[in-house]
C-alpha cells in the first residue's frame, strides 16, 4: 500500500490538470492563507485591546475551550448545506465561501486566547514602572506590552495555522476544495494508494508549515534571542 | 379554471418532517423514529473517545516520568507529540491504515496520539509543581521513590492532569467524527451520510449530539476530579 502511494506520488500526471494535486494544493494554501489573514485582522486587535484594558477575560479564555468542543466537520456541513451553499467562489473552488467562513471561525480562538493571556501575563511591575516613567496608554501598549507578549501571540498564530490547515483538509468531506479530495476520493473508491498519497502530501505540508512558522517566530520575536521561554501551553479547562 | 380540477401536488400533510420534500433541520419525529440509529452512533462515538483518551493516558504517564528524568528525552517527546499534533486527522487516519487496516483500532490509535501533546505537557507541569518541601518531608518519612510518586506526587499533580484530560477528551469527541473516513466515526458516520444525502435533520441531530457528548464527558470528568481531590474544595 505504501509502495503504491509513492508510485502515485511520482507519477507527474497525478499532479497536473485542473483536478491534479498541484491545483488542490494551491487552493488549500490559498484558503489557509486567506483565513489566517482574516482571523488575524479581526481577532488580534480585539484580543490585544481587551488584554490591555483587562476586560472580557472570561470570554477570551473560554472561547478556546468552546472551539475545541465543536466538531469542525459538523460546522463545515451545517454552513455548506445551510445558508452559504456549495457554489464556486472564484479561486477558492467549490463550497469556497462556506469553507472560508468555517476556517476563519476556527482560526479565531487560539489567536484570541493567546493574545489576551499574553497581554495579561506581562509583569505588572513592569507596567507600573512604565506608567511611573510617564508613558501614555498608547506608548505602554506599543513599546512595553506588545513586545513582551509577542511570544504568546506568535504561539497562538502558529496553533491557529495548524488548526486551519487541518480544517481545510476536512473541507473535502463536504465536497469542498483542497487536497482532502485526494484522500476522500481514494478511500471512498477503495483506491488506498491514492488516499495514502494524498495523506502523505497533506501531512508533509502540515509539518513544513509548522517548521516555517517556528522559524518565522524566532525571527520576528524581539525576545527570542534573549531567552527561549518554554511555551506556555498548559491546557486550562 | 374549473373548480373541480385536481389540486397541485402539494406535499401531503402527513409526510414526516424528515422526508425529502420537507427536509426540515429541526425534526422531533426524526429523533423519535431513528432513535436506535442515533443511540448506536452515540455509543460508538463515546466508546471510541473514551478508549482513545485512556490509551493516550496510558502512554502519556510513562512518557512524562521518562521526560522528567532525562532532559534530552523531554524535548524529543514534546517535539514528537507536537509534530504528530500538526498532522491533520483526515491524513493521520489514512497513514495508519497500512498498519491497522480499516478498523476501529486505526481511529483509536490516531486519536490517542493526538492527546499526547496535551497530556504529557500537563502531567509534567503537574509533577513539577509539587513543592520541594513536600517531597523532602515524604522522603524524610521514609517514602521510596515509587511510593512518593503514587502517594504524594501524582495526587498533588492530579488537578493539572485532570485539566489536561478534560481538554483532551473534549477535543477527542470533536475529532472522532473524522473517523468516518475509515467508517468508524460514530456520529461522524451519520454526518457523512447526511451530507451525501442532503439529509438536514440527521446533520443537525448528529452535530448537536456531538456537542452534547463533549459537554457530558466534561461534566463527568469535573465530578470525578472533585471526588478524587477532596482537599481542593473541602474546607479545613
Amino acid at each position: 500500500m505504501i509502495g503504491g502511494a509513492f508510485t502515485y506520488l511520482f507519477d507527474g500526471a497525478n499532479w497536473s490538470g485542473s483536478e491534479g494535486m498541484l491545483t488542490q494544493l494551491g487552493q488549500q494554501l490559498l484558503l489557509t492563507l486567506t483565513a489566517m489573514v482574516l482571523a488575524t485582522a479581526v481577532g488580534l486587535p480585539i484580543a490585544l485591546v481587551l488584554g490591555h484594558f483587562g476586560r472580557g477575560g472570561f470570554l477570551a479564555i473560554n472561547i478556546s475551550n468552546v472551539g475545541r468542543a465543536i466538531p469542525t466537520f459538523a460546522v463545515l456541513i451545517l454552513l455548506s448545506v445551510g445558508p452559504l451553499g456549495t457554489a464556486i467562489l472564484g479561486p477558492y473552488g467549490r463550497a469556497g465561501l462556506a469553507t472560508l467562513v468555517a476556517l476563519t471561525l476556527f482560526a479565531l480562538p487560539p489567536i484570541i486566547t493567546n493574545a489576551y493571556v499574553g497581554m495579561r501575563e506581562v509583569d505588572r511591575d513592569t507596567v507600573e514602572a512604565a506608567r511611573g516613567m510617564g508613558m501614555t496608554g498608547g506608548q505602554l501598549f506599543f513599546s512595553v506590552e506588545l513586545p513582551l507578549s509577542m511570544p504568546l501571540i506568535l504561539t497562538g498564530l502558529r496553533r491557529s495555522l495548524v488548526q486551519v490547515w487541518a480544517t481545510a483538509t476536512i473541507a473535502a468531506l463536504v465536497a469542498g476544495p483542497g487536497l482532502g479530495n485526494v484522500i476522500t476520493a481514494g478511500f471512498y473508491r477503495s483506491d488506498y494508494a491514492k488516499g495514502m498519497a494524498g495523506a502523505l502530501v497533506v501531512a508533509a505540508v502540515a509539518i513544513l508549515l509548522e517548521v516555517l512558522a517556528a522559524l518565522t517566530e524566532r525571527f520576528v520575536d524581539p525576545l527570542a534571542r534573549v531567552r527561549r521561554r518554554e511555551s506556555a501551553t498548559i491546557a486550562v479547562a | 379554471m374549473p373548480l373541480s380540477a385536481p389540486l397541485p401536488a402539494a406535499a401531503p400533510p402527513d409526510l414526516p418532517c424528515y422526508s425529502l420534500p420537507v427536509n426540515d433541520w429541526w425534526c422531533p419525529a426524526y429523533l423519535h423514529d431513528r432513535q436506535d440509529l442515533l443511540i448506536a452512533a452515540t455509543k460508538e462515538h463515546a466508546q471510541i473517545t473514551v478508549l482513545s483518551v485512556l490509551l493516550g493516558l496510558l502512554i502519556a504517564l510513562p512518557l512524562s516520568l521518562l521526560a522528567r528524568r532525562l532532559a534530552p528525552i523531554e524535548s524529543l517527546i514534546l517535539g514528537g507529540s507536537t509534530i504528530i499534533y500538526t498532522i491533520p486527522s483526515l491524513a493521520l487516519f489514512p497513514l495508519l491504515v497500512p498498519f491497522t487496516g480499516i478498523s476501529k483500532t486505526t481511529v483509536v490509535i490516531g486519536l490517542a496520539l493526538y492527546t499526547l501533546t496535551i497530556l504529557v505537557r500537563n502531567t509534567l507541569a503537574g509533577l513539577r509543581a509539587v513543592p520541594d518541601e513536600v517531597r523532602e518531608s515524604a522522603a524524610g518519612m521514609g517514602y521510596g521513590s515509587t511510593r512518593l510518586l503514587i502517594k504524594v506526587e501524582l495526587p498533588l499533580a492530579l488537578p493539572v492532569i485532570m485539566a489536561g484530560l478534560r481538554v483532551a477528551t473534549v477535543s477527542t469527541v470533536a475529532l472522532t467524527t473524522i473517523g468516518s473516513i475509515v467508517a468508524y466515526g460514530g456520529l461522524g458516520n451519520l454526518l457523512a451520510e447526511g451530507v451525501r444525502q442532503n439529509f438536514k435533520a440527521q446533520i443537525l441531530a448528529a452535530s448537536l449530539l456531538c456537542v452534547l457528548l463533549a459537554l457530558v464527558l466534561d461534566l463527568v470528568l469535573m465530578a470525578l476530579q472533585r471526588v478524587m481531590t477532596p482537599w481542593t474544595w473541602r474546607r479545613g
